[in-house]
């Protein structure tokens, strides 16, 4: 297995709870009564031990606990499913270990307890630095407890990044700048920083299609928010490597990319996805979105997979070219090219470059801050 | 059945009204309450039978039923139904239908009352000597005045309206009054039996089953299964196949007689090879003197068809080609665009026959297609005497040949409410016509005027409805050429010309004009990763200009592995949607924009 070639191999491990549902949010998240962890604890580990079955031999490099709140979990469950992920694969010496947090007061009890269990990169999701904009968000927390919260994270794990949704309603360039600054002044060395977009089914989206939800920026100066954005973070030293999230050189999400690398990663948990690369070829590999009929299927069939499509050499071209080149990496053309079946079209490429879209250096291809800034469209010039 | 019929007992009618007035709705019933069809066949608009008119609501071609109704006085009649359409574009076909029966129900919406298209239909019928039966519909309506439009008709036509029906063609109610009526106030047909055959060619169209069938209307004589008849406008010599009347669907008859409608087949290729008002009669021992005939309807709107993709070009040909077989009042010619490629200029009746055409190529021939500005003919004198037709703005001579051009003009009867009258006379104004009529009939004000029909093919109808929230009505008929101080306006995207877009304008509105499409174009052409510059020029002189800014943003914040698949049905989608547009030069313009760009909202 060639992993390392495209980042390594990783496993994503869906946790579909939340103790409120944020108005934006179009994530697989659900408010429960209550939770049977142990009976969810039994799931993962079934689960676990039927991907390891089909990945048998191959190197784990990177574990992501995503969600909904997966600090919601508690942390005998974090450490039985490590130390079940222990057991299955060969685990790469650096094993990257993220697990994805709110910053609320009652989340930040359990942090010594997942770096214990093996956690070794929180990932928060702090939104706003102030009382105001997070309470139009919809937030359970404050900022002060945000910065708490950080705090405490900072003394349990090597590595903290969070992440910060701009372009908020009625919110200035120079008022983001000011915040993003301040966020930079806390010491991170990772953020995800990212526009905020109403998604299609979400209370936003309602109360947008209502005519409420006033005072978002137009097209125009959440563009200039954006390469403001990029600016700011690139004088301080950590340069977008991805569309939305910035990293000093080596403190990158090597589980996020693995995604833009388009390299193998197995999904566990409700709703998960996986592209993994099997003796019959490369897979897009889904399961069921609710909870409960994921549960279900795992302890009724044995297997929380409920759609397994092969992906034709086309479509991992396709694939490979979208996610590649949201990252400053850009993709290999070579790479692409051999999955294509043919060169991309010259005279886009030429168009592109002219415009100061793309650039093609040796044997890789990327696009500019400005070219990621409006990267669907170029990417639909570079589509067959 | 009887081979063959007593002439007075036939009754052959069409029914007359205004668009939505419940024409298509009183036929299914009088098809329903005679048994015709049975009821487990019955579906309402039983004669649309094309899927846009369903959708649409509206007749477009004529259609034919024959239904037998036993009368009161104990007899049975046959009675023969011509539906005819009811919109503007359509006109010569109602003419053409009323000739082949001697009697018209005029059908009025008794909560409406009289409407523009009442008129222009009930005075084609008038003219073709119809007696007249006014129906009042829709009385179950608590709007319904029968009373007040029963004096309408007589103040506003000039018939005598004191014997309309009321009826209500939704509930059934009065339909028997309707049939017996047809029986004794219409005029049963005269006609020879002995005499040589002369029958019209009332209407024909192509059956993918039985090739082309040709509707007829017997004058004098018998025709007989096996015969061998002629045209006698095209010569054309053919055997009957097979002899049919319409139920609506066809049922074998052995003979018509005179005053009997029927269909029939011979082995004819094409729709072409036969001509509405041709007079059909035998080979040997033919009738002496032809019907006159009916001048065939000319196209006044042309546009370009294009296919989106370029190798689309011959499934189009095939396409035009099979429907042009069905519908001879559409015309059609090769035409190359430098930036369009290879497609077709084709010639309609009006705006709504061209949405027809393009709607049934695009769906029944699943082809994407580009319509091009629709024009009118103009007229072009040149300087050394010649008059040349211009069907498309892009073929524009330079102006040093021409010496002077025309255009058609039209005479348009409008009918709106008192209180719209304002906005109706402004729209007409704005659209350079000339008042020539202005009369009051209630409070219901009716308008003629003299307009440019260059300026009402387009949006007029849509502009109308929408300034008088659509109680207004219209209709029109051609007055011939005049000449004016006409221009050509070409639009220049990215500093390319479009020809596509070019048009005809008259030179006091050329501005404006120019400055409306730029202002379209930005809003319909999606910004690209570049700025575009959109201008109209006439000649090398820009009269109008705007800026499409640069897109500047279009990406998506968060996409990870749970994203990969949805995020490509996207783009993939997307970029269908892109293939759709025309590349001109290195922009990409919708196809809608070629016709949205020319409607003004003013
Ligand atoms: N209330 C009422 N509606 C009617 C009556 N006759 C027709 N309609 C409705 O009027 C509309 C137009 O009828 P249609 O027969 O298609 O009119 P056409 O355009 O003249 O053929 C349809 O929605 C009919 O259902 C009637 O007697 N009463
Ligand atoms: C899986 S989510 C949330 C993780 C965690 N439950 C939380 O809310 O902090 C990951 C991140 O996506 C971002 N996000 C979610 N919905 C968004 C939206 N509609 N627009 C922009 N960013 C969004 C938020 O910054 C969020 O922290
Ligand atoms: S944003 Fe985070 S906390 Fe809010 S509903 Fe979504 S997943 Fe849950
Ligand atoms: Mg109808």
């Amino acid at each position: 297995m060639d992993d390392w070639r495209n980042g390594g191999f990783g496993l994503y491990l869906h946790w579909p709870f939340c103790a409120s549902k944020c108005p934006y949010c179009d994530f697989n998240s659900h408010v429960a009564a209550s939770i049977d962890q142990r009976r969810w604890q039994a799931a993962y580990l079934a689960e676990i031990a039927r991907v390891g079955a089909l990945t048998k031999g191959r190197v784990l490099s990177t574990v992501f606990f995503g969600g909904g709140t997966p600090s919601l979990m508690e942390p005998d469950l974090v450490a039985a499913i490590l130390d079940a992920v222990r057991r299955t694969w060969r685990i790469a010496n650096d094993l990257e270990v993220t697990l994805e947090a709110n910053p609320g007061s009652v989340e930040a009890g359990r942090f010594r307890g997942y770096a214990e269990a093996g956690v070794n990169r929180l990932s928060m999701g702090v939104q706003a630095l102030n009382d105001a904009d997070l309470a139009r968000l919809g937030r359970r927390h404050t900022a002060a407890e945000a910065r708490a919260a950080f705090d405490i994270a900072r003394a349990q794990f090597d590595r903290v990044s969070f992440d910060l949704i701009y372009a908020r309603q009625d919110q200035t360039p120079a008022a983001w700048a000011a915040e993003l600054r301040a966020a930079l002044a806390m010491t991170v060395d990772h953020f995800s920083l990212y526009q905020l977009t109403v998604e299609d089914g979400t209370a936003f989206a309602a109360r947008a299609a209502a005519g409420g939800l006033r005072g978002l920026p137009e097209d125009d100066t959440a563009a200039d928010m954006y390469l403001m954005t990029q600016d700011i973070c690139g004088e301080a030293g950590l340069p977008a490597y991805e569309v939305s999230n910035h990293a000093r050189p080596g403190a990158e999400s090597r589980h996020n990319l693995i995604y833009w690398r388009y390299g193998d990663y197995a999904g566990i948990g409700p709703g998960a996805h996986g592209r993994l690369t099997l003796p019959e070829g490369r897979f897009a590999i889904e399961t069921p979105k609710a909870p409960g009929d994921w549960l279900t299927r795992v302890e009724g069939e044995g297997t929380g997979e409920s759609a397994r499509a092969a992906l034709t050499c086309a479509d991992q071209a396709a694939e490979y070219l979208m996610m590649g080149l949201r990252l400053a990496e850009g993709i290999d053309t070579a790479r692409h090219e051999a999955l294509a079946g043919r060169a991309l079209p010259r005279q886009a490429v030429q168009q592109l470059q002219d415009l100061g879209m793309i650039e093609a250096k040796a044997d890789r291809l990327h696009a500019t801050s400005a070219g990621r800034a409006v990267l669907n469209a170029v990417i639909r010039e570079l589509l067959p | 059945m009887p081979a063959m019929t007593q002439l007075d007992l036939i009754r052959n009618f069409s029914i007359v009204a205004h668009i939505d007035h419940g024409k298509s709705t009183l036929a299914d019933r009088l098809i329903q309450l005679t048994g015709t069809v049975a009821a487990r066949d019955m579906k309402a608009q039983l004669l649309d039978s094309m899927d846009i008119e369903r959708e649409r609501g509206i007749t477009i071609k004529a259609n034919t039923v024959r239904i037998e109704y036993p009368a009161r006085d104990g007899k049975t009649y046959i009675l023969n139904l011509i539906d005819t359409p009811g919109h503007v574009d359509f006109a010569y076909e109602v003419s053409r239908s009323m000739r082949a029966v001697e009697g018209s129900l005029l059908v009025v919406d008794a909560s409406q009352g009289v409407e523009a298209q009442t008129l222009a239909n009930v005075y084609q019928a008038i003219d073709a000597g119809h007696e007249i039966v006014p129906v009042l519909n829709k009385i179950d309506l608590p709007a319904a005045e029968p009373d007040r439009v029963k004096e309408q008709i007589e103040d506003v036509i000039g018939i005598d309206a004191s014997q309309a029906i009321p009826i209500s063609a939704k509930s059934g109610l009065g339909i028997p009054d309707v049939l017996e009526a047809i029986v004794t106030r219409l005029p049963a047909p005269t006609g020879t039996r002995d005499a040589p055959l002369k029958a019209m060619l009332v209407d024909s169209w192509y059956d993918s089953y039985l090739g082309v069938v040709v509707m007829i209307r017997v004058m004098d004589g018998v025709i007989r299964k096996g015969d061998r008849i002629k045209m006698m406008q095209t010569g054309a010599v053919y055997g009957i196949d097979k002899l049919a009347v319409l139920k609506p669907q066809m049922v074998d008859i052995p003979e018509l007689g005179p005053g009997e409608i029927g269909v029939f087949t011979a082995s004819i290729k094409q729709v072409r090879d036969t001509r509405v008002g041709d007079t059909i009669t035998h080979e040997k021992k033919g009738c002496a003197e032809a019907l006159p005939g009916f001048k065939p309807a000319q196209p006044v709107v042309f546009c370009g068809l294009f296919p989106v993709d370029a190798n689309d070009f011959e499934n189009l040909r095939d396409a035009i080609e099979k429907l042009a077989l069905n519908d001879a009042s559409f015309s059609s010619e090769m035409e190359t665009s430098a930036a369009l490629g290879f497609g077709f200029r084709c010639g309609f009746l009006g705006l709504l026959h061209l949405e027809v055409i393009r709607d049934r190529l695009e769906r029944e021939y699943d082809l994407d297609l580009i319509t091009t500005a629709p024009s009118v003919v103009f007229k072009l004198h040149m300087r050394d005497g010649e008059v040349r037709d211009l069907h498309n703005p892009a073929d524009m001579p330079d102006l040093t040949y021409v010496d002077h051009i025309e255009e058609p003009r039209i005479k348009a009867t409008i009918m709106v409410p008192d209180e719209y009258l304002g906005d109706v006379l402004k729209l007409c104004q704005d659209r350079r016509g000339i008042q020539m009529d202005l009369t009051y009939a209630g409070s219901r004000a009716m308008v003629v005027y003299d307009l440019p029909l260059a300026e009402v093919v387009f949006d007029f109808y849509d502009r109308l409805k929408s300034v008088t929230k659509g109680y207004a009505s219209f209709d029109y008929q051609m007055m011939g050429y005049r000449e004016d101080f006409l221009v050509k306006m070409s639009i220049l995207v990215n500093d390319e010309p479009v020809d596509a877009l070019s048009t005809m304008v008259h030179r006091d509105r050329a501005e404006a004009r120019g400055r409306a499409m730029v202002e379209k174009l930005k809003e319909l052409i999606p910004r690209h990763m570049f700025k575009i510059p959109i201008q109209a020029a006439i000649g090398a002189r820009v009269i109008a200009r705007e800026t499409l800014s640069a897109m500047r943003k279009d990406v998506t914040a968060k996409c990870y592995g749970g994203d990969v698949t949805r995020k490509k049905k996207l783009l993939e989608k997307q970029k269908a949607g892109k293939k759709k547009m025309r590349q001109f030069g290195k922009v990409e313009i919708p196809q809608q924009a070629f016709i949205s760009a020319l409607k003004m909202d003013e």
